[in-house]
């Protein structure tokens, strides 16, 4: 028996969310009695064997050139395989782009019950309940699963990653691998930037900057703090920033643990998207904007002036000045 | 001939306020204005409407699993565009049961092409899409970005972290649509009009698995307040994020 987590990567190295996904499985598995066991599909540099920190037993792997390109079929073909042979009783994604693809399918080929987004470890002292993120972040709902095995995709930040000492063993998996139907054409990915989806650190921009050519104030904070950067609607869907940056109800919804939002109002379908968020700045001249009813901190003042000075102030921090 | 099925759904309007009754076991929908799930409605609909007025042969179908309180919003999808529209008359919540009663009816009507959003508003799920291609054994793009068709073959972006990646696919298959794939359109008059004499076919569900059942609902806890921090005093803000939230 086990419980099976999917460790997700990208070029070669394992996903931080994935590390979440780990130390949630251990945690777990630990709960049930049971041991935690990793998957990981393609080739990887990283040291599996480390992972053990992380609290897995076991990882494992098909290190195959063919894998290091995504396919929602194969890889739900194969995990369903270790899952049997494993004897999983939970198997755990983090609730990302490739999460949300391959979880309904192996629900449906495992006929696993499946919470996706969810934020906690499950109750099993009666049932099994896990507590899940809906309405946009604006609610909690605990989610009891009926079937034998279940799955859990986890939300980005919603568990710390917590390492302690051991190594795991890691076992090629016998699998045949499944023809893919879709072919992966090109990939085009934006090199050096921090993935908003799982940063720990985001600076927002709003329609208060008044235009892209004023954006260096929220890149050189950014910069300065190690954070990502998005914006609200407005600023994408007038193409001051890209599309993968909108964050909001009808954007990305994130949980970081600090968000700033410089010159954006807090509109409600804004707040759906961040409100999970573990501390909120606010930077708006208007101190009757909404937003501040949803931040922890606030600052009522002109961006143009106060941003650069903020950065500053980290730099120094920091030390980099 | 193209088959495309497009599902919708209904989700509380994005302003609402939520609230549980119930024990906090049921959203209180007293007062609550309902509307098409914008993901379904913006870009999985209007992007199924463009394929059609690209070739107007194509016929397009809408699917909604849910009760007779939602005709109205299935109307107004109507009125968007589409042909005709199916309602499998049940009120689960459950993902697995809902897949299962468009598969029933996908596997029925042979469609080419099965969009979804890329998730309802309320529930949050993201699974729909995945759950029905597995169920049809079809290939699944999510979260796509851009989709095009030539013949038979389809030309989809989908996101992922930090870019986007193109696929190939020959079709039939299962899509799910976020942002990029159309813009929003506003139903006009003859739209509206012309919704009214569109069928609408209600459908009896057919036995399906429930997996899951939600238990109960919670708010999160209220924020303490916001501690305001004077503009000439930004050092103040960076220590407070350093030493009292420690989150830099
Ligand atoms: C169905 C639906 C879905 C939506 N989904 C989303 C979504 O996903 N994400 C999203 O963001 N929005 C969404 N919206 C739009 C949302 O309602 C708001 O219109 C939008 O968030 C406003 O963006 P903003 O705060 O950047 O701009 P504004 O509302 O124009 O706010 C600009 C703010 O900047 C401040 N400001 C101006 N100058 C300065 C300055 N010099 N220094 C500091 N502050 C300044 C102003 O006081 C103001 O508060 C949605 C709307 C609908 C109807
Ligand atoms: N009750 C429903 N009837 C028809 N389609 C639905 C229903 N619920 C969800 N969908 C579709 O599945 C997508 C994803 O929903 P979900 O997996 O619930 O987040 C939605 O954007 C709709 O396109």
């Amino acid at each position: 028996m086990s419980v099976l987590i999917f460790l997700d990567q990208a070029d070669g190295h394992i996903k931080k969310s994935s590390f979440e996904a780990a130390s949630y499985g251990a945690k777990l598995a630990q709960d049930l009695n049971t041991s935690a066991e990793g998957i990981v599909l393609g080739n990887v540099h990283d040291d599996l064997p480390s992972f053990g920190k992380y609290g897995l037993k076991k990882i494992h792997t098909i290190k195959n050139d063919v894998l290091n390109n995504f396919d929602d079929e194969v890889f739900t073909h194969i995990i369903a395989e270790a899952a049997k042979n494993t004897g999983a009783k939970a198997i755990i994604f983090s609730n990302n782009f490739n999460g949300k693809s391959i979880a309904p399918r192996l629900s449906v080929m495992l006929k696993a019950g499946l919470v996706t987004g969810a934020v906690g470890l499950p109750q099993i002292s009666n049932g099994f309940i896990v507590k899940k993120s809906v309405f946009s972040g604006k609610a909690f709902a605990n989610v009891s699963i009926k079937t034998e095995i279940k799955i859990i995709s986890l939300n980005a930040n919603a568990y710390k990653v917590s390492e302690g000492e051991g190594t795991a063993e890691v076992v090629e998996l016998q699998v045949q691998i499944p023809e893919s139907r879709v072919k992966v054409e090109a990939v085009n990915k934006v090199s050096g930037e921090i993935p908003l989806a799982e940063a720990e650190l985001v600076v927002s921009g709003g329609r208060g900057l008044k235009g892209p050519e004023n954006w260096a104030i929220v890149t050189d904070l950014a910069k300065a703090l190690g954070a990502a950067t998005s914006c609200s609607r407005p600023v994408s869907d007038s193409d001051w920033r890209p599309h993968h940056e909108h964050v909001g109800q009808t954007g990305l919804t994130i949980a970081p643990n600090l968000y700033i939002a410089i010159g954006i109002s807090g509109a409600i379908q804004h707040l759906a998207g961040v409100n999970r968020s573990k501390t909120i700045v606010v930077i708006n001249k208007d101190p009757e904007a909404p937003f501040f009813k949803a931040a922890d901190y606030g600052i009522v003042g002109d961006a143009f002036e106060v941003v650069p000075k903020i950065t500053e102030a980290v730099k120094k921090l920091k030390g980099i000045i | 001939m193209m088959k495309i099925l497009v599902c919708i759904s209904k989700t509380p309007d994005t302003t609402a306020k939520i609230a549980f009754t119930d024990n906090n076991t049921k959203f209180a929908e007293a007062g609550v204005q309902f509307i098409l799930n914008p993901y379904d409605e913006w870009y999985a609909l209007v992007r199924a409407i463009e394929l059609k007025e690209a070739d107007p042969a194509t016929v397009l179908h809408l699917i909604n699993v849910g009760g007779a309180e939602n005709d109205p919003i299935i109307r107004k999808a109507l009125a968007i565009g589409g042909d005709e529209a199916i309602r499998v008359n049940s009120n689960s919540h459950d993902d697995f049961y809902i897949a299962s009663q468009i598969a029933e009816v996908a596997r029925q009507n042979h469609y080419d092409l099965i969009f979804t959003g890329k998730e309802t508003i309320d529930y949050n799920g993201s699974s729909i899409g995945g759950m029905v291609a597995e169920l049809l054994n079809l290939p699944f793009i999510s979260l796509a970005t851009k989709f095009s068709l030539e013949g038979n073959t389809a030309t989809v972006e989908r996101e992922i972290e930090g870019g986007e990646e193109v696929n190939v696919v020959n079709l039939p298959a299962v899509v799910s649509c976020q942002k990029g794939m159309a813009e929003q359109r506003i139903p006009n008059m003859r739209g509206i009009m012309s919704a009214r004499t569109k069928p609408l076919k209600v459908v009896e569900p057919v036995p399906a698995d429930t997996f899951t059942e939600i238990a109960s609902f919670e708010l999160p806890p209220a924020k303490a307040g916001v501690k305001l921090i004077p503009a000439d005093q930004p050092e103040e803000l960076v220590r407070l994020l350093h030493e009292e939230a420690k989150v830099i």
